[in-house]
């Protein structure tokens, strides 16, 4: 019963870090400071307008592969056989 | 040779594909019809997914919708995409755990009650036919407008090709039809945008290239936002709406993507709950693919039709301009009776109406490409279409045959007559699209867009406390799901469809428009659910070892 407590308070923090970084890259910069970011520029990308039409999807992405990549050191440590 | 030979040749060959995919994979069992056997590779139910998901409006209007849109655009593509994020790390991998067939299903075992299945099915049929009924729209469109034939002939043929397959193979045979479908539909998409990133910046990556500088040494978004400035337009780069709407209708879009019925089931698709994440994963990838190209092709394309037309005469105008015009969908009026166009924000000088879905299908002629890649985009738009409606259809005739008939009205039906009256319902429900499809409900991406909402408003909400919250109980969710979704009929009904006494901008709510109400509908079904499952009692012993054991890594 504890080692799935761990096992499943481990899995909440990874998906509470996850989630916010998820947040900032969308709503965040490509929402409410979209346009403190427009004054920076990336080549010819003002950054807001690039976050919200490139950058989030990419960051989006990426987490999923990231938490595919927790879990299954998760599982490998909490020995699951499917 | 002839462009309509192309198209023939190419939707001929693609048709063939699918129903030669059909036979191959017939089912044979309720289980292979519902899910596929449960065995699909997760980089191929990836695939599927993302041709399941990419519909004729992701592959035939939005990136038309960017292009006149700019910034506010980016709604659709943070939107569509951002919801993956919440598949994989809230939805998918317990429902896959779950390991049943539908979502009814699930919200059926969960709040042990077949009102709350019930509730689930209404919901679920409720979404799929909001949805279905764009798809098959699309379908009669991209027949009409490539092949000459009228729409209803377009959408007859459309239906007789689900029909097909979704009848013959169930999951099975739409899983592997989507998996060629999804290769059809990007390889058409990516084709003609690689080309125009290098006429017109040289970079053959899309996504690099229009962030890049033309042949004139300017970037072509300053020169963008110029031309913008010129003609009176908003600016491209920046925003027009209120940061609240952009703000909701992007969170309407990614909770609506991750609760609606067609995506969610293709997680059960998977032999176990990591393919369940990695698909997730794959998915997105494959989507992400074309929905960053999206942004690109819409800015080559709104600099290509503004250099093109804009003052301009329009004797001398290229041979697109002309078809296009005969379609209704490029309209010209010479106001002033100089013979230039004048193309400008300003409605009372403004001479050209421009429809936003050229934006794509026009592009390869704009960008004078090949006739090949004009009948490879028809191939693609239709294998988007056809996709998504398959499954859709599949949701529709589960919910009938399984939810419905199996859980609710006769449990003891054996597993052939499940299988036929799944086959019969999914029969129904062609017909029924082509309905609507032939009388459509107001314009594609407005209903698409609207099924989002709905889906937000009543799933999304019912599945995650079901797996996060052990407190909550059926009389919760249930109230929850149904104040959600009769909340966004009504929102959805009133300004959209005028009933209810209508209503135009001025009476949104808050400023809340018809497609971000779905974020606010939701939180009231959050809020509804949680006090009345305070309320009243908490779930048994038995629903509390079901939570346990979605949530074990097993």
């Amino acid at each position: 019963m504890k080692k799935e407590n761990t096992y499943w308070n481990t899995n909440l923090k990874y998906l509470v870090i996850l989630l916010s970084i998820w947040f900032t890259a969308s709503f965040g910069f490509g929402i409410l400071f979209v346009d403190a970011l427009n004054e920076i520029k990336m080549g010819g990308f003002k950054l807001g307008f690039w976050f919200a039409q490139q950058g989030s999807i990419y960051v989006f992405v990426i987490l999923i592969f990231v938490y595919i990549y927790l879990m299954n050191r998760l599982d490998a440590k909490y020995k699951t056989k499917e | 040779m002839d462009l309509q030979y192309w198209i023939w040749i190419a939707v001929g060959i693609s048709f063939s594909l699918y129903i030669g995919i059909a036979i191959w994979s017939r089912a044979s069992s309720t289980k292979e019809f519902y899910v596929a056997g449960g065995g699909v590779h997760p980089i191929a139910n990836g695939m599927a997914t993302a041709a399941d998901w990419m519909s004729a409006a992701s592959f035939i209007s939005m990136a038309g919708i960017i292009s006149f849109n700019g910034y506010d655009g980016s709604v659709y593509l943070m939107g569509w995409t951002g919801g993956y994020v919440l598949l994989a790390l809230l939805l998918a991998p317990y429902l896959r755990k779950f390991g049943k067939f539908t979502v009814p299903d699930f919200i059926g075992d969960r709040y042990y009650s077949n009102y709350a299945r019930g509730v689930a099915v209404f919901c679920a049929l409720i979404v799929s036919f909001t949805y279905i009924a764009g798809q098959m729209r699309g379908v009669g469109v991209v027949f009409s407008r490539y092949l000459e034939v009228d729409i209803t002939t377009g959408v007859v043929i459309g239906m007789c090709i689900v029909l097909f397959y979704a009848v013959l193979g169930g999951m099975k045979g739409i899983t592997y039809t989507q998996v060629a479908q999804y290769c059809v539909l990007i390889f058409a998409f990516m084709v003609p945008a690689v080309f125009i990133s290098l006429i017109m910046t040289g970079n053959a990556i899309p996504q690099i290239g229009f962030g890049a500088a033309g042949s004139d040494g300017v970037y072509l978004l300053d020169k963008l936002d110029g031309l913008h400035r010129e003609l009176g337009f908003h600016e491209y780069t920046t925003g027009s709406k209120s940061t609240l709407d952009v703000f909701l209708i992007t969170l309407a879009l990614m909770v609506g993507t991750a609760g609606l019925p067609h995506v969610i089931v293709r997680f059960f698709t998977v032999k176990k709950v990591s393919d369940a994440r990695k698909s997730a994963g794959w998915a997105l990838l494959f989507i992400a693919i074309l929905y960053t190209t999206a942004p690109a092709i819409a800015v080559f394309s709104r600099t290509n039709l503004i250099e093109t037309v804009s003052n301009k005469e329009h004797a001398n105008l290229p041979g697109w301009f002309d078809k296009w015009q005969t379609t209704g969908l490029i309209k010209f009026e010479d106001k002033n009776q100089d013979g230039l166009i004048q193309y400008v924000a300003d409605p009372e000088i403004n001479e050209l109406i421009v429809d936003a879905d050229i934006m794509v299908l026009a592009n390869p002629e704009i960008a004078k490409l090949p006739n090949w890649v004009i009948a490879l985009m028809a191939a693609g738009a239709l294998a988007a279409a056809l996709s998504t409606a398959a499954g859709l259809l599949l949701v529709i005739s589960a919910s009938v045959s399984h939810d419905l008939i199996k859980k609710i009205i006769n449990p003891a039906v054996s597993e052939k007559n499940e299988l036929i009256a799944a086959r019969l319902s999914a029969f129904g429900a062609v017909l029924l699209a082509g309905y609507f499809g032939v009388n459509p409900p107001g314009f594609v991406a407005a209903t698409v867009a609207l099924a989002f909402g709905l889906a937000a408003a009543s799933f999304f909400p019912a599945i995650v406390m079901g797996i996060f919250s052990k407190r909550m109980n059926k009389e919760g969710a249930i109230s929850g799901m149904v104040v959600g979704i009769l909340l966004m009929l009504f929102y959805m009904t009133k300004f959209k469809f005028g009933w209810f006494g209508g209503g135009t901008n001025e009476d949104w709510w808050f400023g809340i428009s018809p497609e971000g109400f779905g974020s606010f509908a939701m939180l009231v079904n959050f809020v509804v659910s949680i006090i009345v499952s305070k309320l009243t009692p908490p779930p048994g012993q038995e629903i509390q070892s079901l939570i346990e054991n979605i949530r074990k890594p097993n």
